[in-house]
């Protein structure tokens, strides 16, 4: 039996899987933040140096992790978009943007709250800082040239080709800023030797599989309006249940 | 018809666009008295300590810079696009990467050589030591067309959206920040007497990469725009 690799990638059937997806993303993630947080704030032990103000890496580490990779993946869609002219990956491309700019938000305001007890000051110029706040920046630039071009297809092009050139930038700006300036700890989680308790790790973990099951969630919550949206006028979605009555 | 080599094709639309803006002349001159008047506005606005301008300068010649390089984007292709010029550039046999690279080195002539020309005087008006200020031309000299590059992509893809000014700033300013980083770099580095090499040579890399992929990116825009 042939499979049809592509069955899915046609709105009109990703649309339905994409409902049928949707609990079962949401409620792990809702499930998971609740076991990751409470892991995080009762049972995790406090940190030797910075006290009960660490407990916000919970957040802020899966935020930023979050925030740089939906980026990729954006990039990634957008570019499968503008190769092979398939309209639902542009669709996922400009479902994401918005998610992924919440968590480069979320990541920049608890890095904030983090920093104002740690060292003294809510914002310093640091280079992971700096390189989180540009990438909110270009985030902006992506929602801002998407929604400024009426026409949906040339939209989706025009905003593919600036995500790709983001994503090219990315790199050089995070070494640029990081030989201009660099304040943050180094790096505690690494895969061989690392130096946090188990149960921190098991909780940043946790909450990061959280927060990878509300993107997805959210992203394809939102790219079934943005298909209703684009498709109103095809007869499929005038035959849908919830567009009839 | 005789063929037009590559260089030819270059000169010609290089000396079409300086053409073109020697009969407006008054488009080069506001981008220009912009970037002296905001570097001018600075000391105004922070105090005339000779001491803290002096630290202040490259970063505020370059901010400036910047800026005034923003200003002159729209132009880029906007006066092509309205008289149906660019849509006969994209129908034309020769290369449209060649044709968007004469048109960015032109743009460059235009707004980003008056700025280079004219930093060193802004730079004596912060007190900046003849040292520094050939660090300064420098780094411009070699940031400049950078910026003119990037900003050529984000001209082509906002080309005739409404609003397209502010938007193209908000695309291409975080792209820029390396320039502006490894720019300033290079002048403060003089000042506190290290060595400037490396910097320049970062600077001359972000131009290479810039030379060899922005006109294509900038042309694959221009079909998105036109199409």
């Amino acid at each position: 039996m042939a499979i049809n690799w592509f069955k899915y990638s046609a709105p009109s059937t990703f649309y339905g899987l994409a409902g049928k997806l949707v609990p079962w993303f949401a409620w792990p993630s809702a499930i998971l933040f609740v076991i990751g947080l409470y892991i995080g704030f009762f049972v995790a032990p406090t940190d030797a140096v910075q006290g009960e103000a660490y407990r916000i890496i919970f957040i802020h580490v899966p935020a930023s992790i979050m925030s740089m990779f939906l980026y990729l993946i954006m990039a990634a869609y957008a570019a499968l978009g503008l190769i092979f002219n398939t309209r639902l990956s542009s669709m996922m491309a400009s479902a994401l943007a918005p998610t992924g700019a919440l968590f480069a938000f979320i990541s920049l305001w608890t890095g904030a709250l983090w920093g104002k007890p740690m060292w003294g000051a809510w914002w310093v110029w640091d280079a992971r800082l700096t390189s989180e706040l540009i990438l909110l920046f270009l985030y902006f630039g992506f929602i801002a040239l998407h929604a400024s071009i009426d026409d949906p297809r040339r939209a989706d092009r025009a905003s593919a080709l600036l995500a790709i050139l983001g994503s090219v930038n990315v790199p050089i700006i995070y070494f640029s800023v990081k030989w201009w300036n660099t304040l943050h700890q180094g790096s505690t989680v690494k895969f061989t030797g690392t130096s946090m308790h188990v149960a921190m790790q098991q909780a940043m973990f946790i909450t990061l599989v959280a927060c990878w099951m509300y993107a997805i969630a959210m992203t394809l919550a939102r790219v079934r309006s943005i298909i209703l949206e684009r498709e109103r006028n095809t007869q499929w979605v005038a035959e849908l249940p919830e567009v009839r009555s | 018809m005789n063929k037009l080599s590559l260089f030819g094709l270059l000169r010609l639309v290089i000396s079409r666009d300086l053409m073109l803006a020697m009969r407006r002349r008054a488009d080069v001159l506001t981008t220009l008295i912009f970037f002296v008047m905001v570097v001018s506005l600075f000391p105004l606005g922070v105090g005339p300590e000779l001491g803290m301008l002096r630290k202040m300068a490259p970063g505020v010649v370059w901010v400036a810079a910047l800026l005034a390089s923003m200003l002159s984007l729209g132009r880029m292709f906007s006066a092509d696009y309205l008289d149906g010029t660019l849509e006969q550039m994209l129908l034309a046999p020769q290369s449209l990467s060649v044709l968007v690279l004469g048109k960015i080195l032109a743009h460059w002539m235009l707004s980003g050589l008056p700025l280079v020309l004219m930093a060193p005087v802004l730079g004596l008006q912060f007190d900046m030591s003849v040292q520094s200020l050939w660090v300064l031309i420098a780094s411009l000299l070699l940031g400049t067309p950078v910026l003119s590059m990037i900003g050529a992509v984000g001209a082509a893809l906002t080309l005739g959206l409404r609003g397209g000014g502010v938007l193209v700033s908000l695309l291409v300013l975080p792209l820029c920040i390396p320039v502006l980083i490894f720019g300033t770099g290079a002048v403060e580095a003089a000042a506190s007497g290290m060595s400037v090499a490396s910097h320049l040579s970062l600077l001359g890399a972000l131009l290479v990469l810039a030379l060899v992929f922005t006109p294509w990116v900038t042309a694959q825009a221009l079909r998105i725009s036109m199409e």
